[in-house]
């Protein structure tokens, strides 16, 4: 509380998103989590912004009607005040600096959110998605891969989790001794396990290969990833950087795997590019959303211009060639880029949704983002700027992956379990800082900061709320559902994300098709329910009746289907 | 010369047929006056392809052995056939004398200038007879069912020897106060003899939307009082009205150079002039054959592609004719103030924004029967030259001549607002497609010729069928129909933000592997609602057809309808 000056102003104009020419008059409060504006009108309409998604506060030159401050938020949303004061505007913009940059985890709103759960239930709400679970549901095969405990309170890897799934052949000698040919420990384990094919797909850093240092560890445990797949005679590494950054790296003493040294691999590059390229794509993006009364050209040139859907199609494009290794030529892959958390995240989760219809169900993709980006170190506070920091950290790598599935879910409206609703609600979580799943970089940080024990798990908490979150059009026997996506690439493929980037467009269309669908099916569950208790008070049953009453409970089935937890 | 004079040899075997995304077949290759027919005869379950000839925009030949060895073995030809909706098709053809034969026969018969000898005037389908009511509306059925018109306006028969103006239909509605005599002078004073006419009577407020060409002041600025006594009538006492001039103010000044013009302020005071520039003819039409290319192009980068359909300016069009739509629309409904809209000719752009204008703002004209009688009275009556502007459409190398896809233009704006208000419209995408397809090829008479006394001369009613009404036959219709439509009373007012408006795949991708899944989509959609209209009950099933009708493509269906041959 310390960092507000002006706990309330009166008078404040908010102006209309749509409409600028619009403008509400209310009440400015500030508290310490949320700046909340209340309308002076019958309605009293409440807009809460909550600080830690404020990415820019900006005061813009006083004039005669007041001082005019825009708040930017993580989720792309701009909120226009106007204050009356130019003195009262300094002071808003000073605390909203402050608060809205925290610089201490303990700082964050997940420390003070409080949705009244006991202790019993806040643990089994973080228990809700259970890794080991999900490498079981994989179907690993026991004689081929195992869990191992080298990596036991962090010793080899600080970035890695715990527990590691590697070959079952690999000693723990070649364990210790590929992680140490490995930039920052991250040592070739495994992400998913595909059982039709028993290909799987391996992620790790790039090796500290230099111009010829080489290690017989790495090497011997490529050769047990390779082998692992008993059916198929070599491997892919992907390296999803563009060929000329991994030879850059070797100078460092870093860089790629030399066939030469290992044999039976398959090097292909990808060409995804750096953090750095990514943030200044997205910000150009943005810009593009914000162009007031731009023409049809401004907005096609300025799409082009930022470079993103070309980002876009190259993380989909790694995604759709280790797939295709995977389940098509049953060929195990290697993911790496630099450090692996980045890009490597992206390649690996956008193979798994294509490879694995359970990613793309509501729970599936929990626990996909609990798996490769959560647990493996993909670094959230650095990247979403949860604590003030290097900014040349942060960079839209989740928002990529997300995109890739929204444009996937495009091409494919009946194979997603999920709406485009939930992708934008994980979205702003990912900034929100709301619940402990994305806080810190890695595993060992999150243990240190005890955060299963101060802060709540958002899983449960979407997962209640999944009717909101469903696809009406998923069905769990539809062909599109079935086995592997197989996307097309094509340029003209690839959408501008209006439901993401355009917020100040948002809310024009009242009707969206998919409420209204959800809407006629919760009609028709309700209408079948009371059928059937109808139908269960006379024992006469004629012939339409039963026909009625079977269809009835196959429906029935569907929809239960997804009340399995 | 007999259309059978055209046809050197009629039948070729062993012939291959190669089409987007489907295997190659060998079948037979027959070609009749009208049809290219090609079977592939498997034993029991043969498949056949149809095409209407008239719907072949371009054939490409490429024949091996040209020079040389005639008749040589093995000696082959490719046609390349490009149809104007946008299939392309590959045809090898043994025997390179055999492949000149067809090529020269489809090149002749697919460009057929005399409208009697075209498909249309042979068609008999067995289910239909000739002899009964041709077209679903007209002047007037739209006067008799507009109450609101009956006390200020008449229907006038000046035009019923298609003296006054040679394109406009034998009735008009025109201000109750305005005799014939008046009418005379005032087409005098207007391009083609087009006066301005109703063309719709807001049901709220009874402000109206006028449309005809540009008056002939000239450069010595001509004045004319019958039409400025005619424009005065049609704001009747009301201070206000509203010309969109579809042309910038440069254009519409330039105009009076060859004696063209617009209503100078001094003459008709009470009405206020905008300027829209809306492109036409020659620039429309390359801008289609652009977008067209860079569609048919897969190998395009993002960069590429964007930057393509930047250029081909497609876009802007949209943007264009849905934002001048949007000015008229505001015009009426929320100023309340009677509109006139005309361009120079009065024949294509002003169709497009008077009838997207009455979509936006009159719920009747979202009904399936209402969007057809909208574009029978505003399009086909209103003389809208579709033999001249849908002679070729984007593959052509034919030189331009006065083709131009205003019509297309006006199918993909509903589209955009189809896809804003997924739920407002009672018609389907099909429908949008269907009528793209037709307008360039029929078996119907409904679009042959150029305005109604070309119609009448050619006895088209007489000895064609109607595209509209077989659109409302029973048995097909529910393709037609928006599984979605909720009637709403309100206009729709379409967002015009870049962002809003997007490619429509649907017909541009109408040939790839995109649209497939679509159609998935589409059908999941159905039966989701299908499911539910059963439970519900016969007492809320009243629109839907008791006949299940799988959605044909366009092929099957012409396959469908065709009886003899």
């Amino acid at each position: 509380m310390e960092h507000i000056r002006t706990p309330k102003l009166e008078n404040v104009r908010m102006f209309d998103k749509l409409t600028p020419r619009k403008s509400m008059v209310g009440t400015l409060y500030l508290s310490s989590t949320h700046t909340i504006f209340v309308e002076n009108s019958e309605a009293r309409k409440e807009t809460w912004i909550l600080h830690s998604l404020m990415s820019n506060v900006e005061r813009l030159p006083t004039n005669p009607s007041g001082s005019p401050l825009i708040i930017r938020c993580k989720n792309f949303h701009v909120y226009r005040l106007l204050i009356p004061l130019e003195k009262d505007c300094v002071d808003v913009l000073a605390s909203l600096a402050r608060l809205s940059h925290p610089e201490r985890y303990g700082e964050l709103f997940c420390f003070s959110f409080n949705p009244n759960l006991d202790k019993e239930l806040r643990e089994k709400a973080w228990a809700f998605i259970d890794l080991k679970a999900e490498f079981i549901r994989m179907g690993i095969p026991r004689n081929l891969w195992h869990a191992t405990a080298a990596n036991h309170e962090h010793r080899l890897c600080d970035t890695y989790p715990s527990e590691l799934y590697v070959p079952k052949s690999v000693s723990p000698a070649v364990i210790v001794g590929s992680a140490k040919f490995r930039s920052r420990g991250r040592l070739p384990v495994l992400s998913y396990y595909h059982r039709d094919s028993s290909a799987s797909i391996c992620r790790s850093s790039q090796p500290l290969s230099g111009f010829s240092a080489r290690s017989s560890d790495d090497e011997q445990m490529l050769q047990a990833i390779m082998k692992s797949n008993p059916v198929s005679e070599f491997m892919y590494v992907v390296d999803t950087r563009p060929k000329l950054n991994a030879m850059a790296n070797r100078a460092a003493g870093k860089g790629y795997e030399n066939e030469d040294h290992y044999t039976h691999i398959k090097l292909q590059f990808i060409g995804i590019e750096n953090i750095h390229v990514m943030r200044n794509s997205q910000q150009k993006l943005i810009d593009v959303g914000d162009l007031v009364a731009p023409t049809m050209s401004d907005f096609l040139w300025g799409l082009e211009n930022s470079g993103w859907l070309k980002h876009i199609k190259a993380v989909l494009d790694a995604g759709v060639f280790i797939a295709k290794a995977v389940a098509e030529d049953g060929v195990s892959v290697l993911v790496h880029c630099s450090d692996g958390w980045d890009r490597t995240a992206q390649a690996c989760s956008v193979a798994s949704v294509l490879l694995d219809s359970y990613y793309r169900t509501i729970k599936g993709l929990m626990v996909l983002i609990e798996k490769d980006w959560v647990s493996f170190g993909h670094k959230f506070s650095h990247r979403y700027a949860h604590l003030d920091g290097d900014p040349k950290e942060v960079s839209p790598v989740m928002d990529q992956f997300l995109e890739c599935v929204w444009q996937l879910m495009q091409q494919f409206p009946c194979a997603f379990e999920f709406n485009e609703r939930f992708l934008i609600q994980l979205h702003t979580h990912i900034f929100s800082c709301q619940y402990g799943n994305f806080i810190g970089n890695c595993q060992k940080e999150r243990r240190d900061l005890k955060l299963q024990e101060r802060t709540h798990s958002l899983w449960p908490h979407l997962w209640e709320n999944r009717a909101e979150y469903t696809n009406p059009l998923y069905r769990t026997d539809h062909s599109q559902t079935q086995g592997v996506l197989k996307p097309l690439t094509t340029a003209y493929c690839f959408k501008f994300w209006k439901g993401m980037y355009g917020c100040a467009e948002k809310s024009v269309t009242s009707q969206s098709p998919a409420d209204c669908l959800n809407a006629v099916r919760e009609e028709s569950q309700q209408l079948e329910e009371e059928l059937s208790t109808h139908q269960e008070v006379p024992r006469e049953t004629d012939a339409g009746q039963e026909n009625c009453r079977a269809e009835g409970e196959n429906f029935r089935g569907e929809e239960g289907d997804q009340e399995v937890v | 010369m007999e259309l059978s004079e055209h046809i050197k040899t009629a039948n070729v075997e062993d012939v291959t047929l190669r089409r987007p995304f489907h295997p190659a077949l060998r079948g037979t290759l027959c070609v009749t006056s009208h049809h290219l027919l090609f079977s592939d005869r498997k034993d029991e379950d043969s498949w056949q392809l149809l095409i209407l000839l008239r719907n072949i925009d371009a054939t490409e030949k490429s024949v091996e052995n040209l020079f040389g060895y005639p008749r040589a073995v093995g000696s082959s030809g490719t046609i390349t056939i490009k149809c104007k909706d946008l299939l392309v098709l590959q045809l090898e053809i043994p025997g390179m004398e055999e492949c000149l034969n067809i090529a020269s026969s489809i090149e002749a018969l697919s460009a057929l200038e005399s409208v009697t000898e075209m498909y249309p005037f042979f068609h008999r389908p067995s289910h239909l007879t000739l002899h009964g009511p041709w077209g679903l509306s007209s002047t007037e059925k739209y006067y008799k069912q507009t109450e609101r018109l009956w006390d200020r306006w008449r229907v006038s028969t000046v035009n019923s020897d298609y003296s006054v103006c040679p394109s406009y239909p034998h009735a008009v509605i025109v201000p109750r106060e305005v005799d014939d005599e008046k009418l005379v002078q005032s087409a005098r004073f207007r391009q083609g003899g087009r006066f301005p006419v109703l063309s719709y009577c807001h049901h709220r407020n009874g402000m109206v939307i006028m449309r005809s060409s540009q008056p002939l002041t000239g450069a010595n600025r001509k004045r004319c009082k019958e039409d400025e006594l005619l424009l005065q009538a049609v704001i009747d006492g009301s201070v206000l009205g509203y010309i969109i001039d579809l042309r910038s103010t440069q254009q519409a000044q330039q105009a009076r150079m060859t004696g063209g013009g617009f209503e100078s302020k001094s003459c008709y005071s009470h009405w206020k002039r905008i300027h829209r520039h809306h492109e036409r003819g020659k620039v429309l039409q390359e801008s289609l054959i652009k977008l067209v290319e860079a569609c048919s192009d897969p190998s395009h980068s993002v960069d590429r592609w964007l930057s393509k359909l930047e250029n081909s300016k497609w876009l802007s069009h949209v943007h264009s004719a849905l934002s001048t739509a949007g000015l008229v629309v505001e015009c009426v409904e929320r100023d309340g103030h009677s509109v006139l809209v005309h361009g120079s000719e009065g024949t294509d752009s002003t169709l497009v924004v008077s009838s997207l204008a009455q979509l936006i703002l009159h719920p009747a004209s979202r009904t399936l029967t209402g969007f057809l009688g909208l574009l029978e009275r505003d399009w086909i009556q209103a003389g809208h030259p579709f033999q001249q502007r849908c002679a070729h459409s984007a593959y052509s190398h034919a030189r331009l001549k006065q083709e131009c896809p205003s019509f297309l233009l006006l199918l993909d704006c509903v589209w955009q607002v189809w896809r804003q208000f997924p739920l407002a419209l009672e018609f389907s995408e099909a429908l949008l497609l269907r009528l793209a397809q037709e307008v360039y090829a029929s078996n119907y008479g409904t679009f042959l010729c150029n305005n109604e006394q070309e119609r009448c001369a050619a006895g088209v009613k007489e000895n064609t069928h109607c595209l509209f009404q077989s659109l409302l036959s029973p048995d097909i219709e529910e393709q037609y129909l928006n599984p979605l439509y909720e009637p709403t009373d309100l206009a729709i007012w379409p967002s015009v933000h870049p962002q809003s408006l997007q490619l429509w795949t649907g017909l541009f991708l109408r040939w790839t592997e995109y649209a497939q899944n679509m159609e998935e989509a589409r059908e999941e959609v159905w039966s989701i609602v299908k499911k539910h209209r059963e439970r519900a009950g016969p007492d809320r099933t009243n629109n839907t057809p008791s006949t299940h009708c799988d959605t044909l493509t366009p092929f099957e269906n012409l396959m469908d309808e065709l009886t003899i041959l």
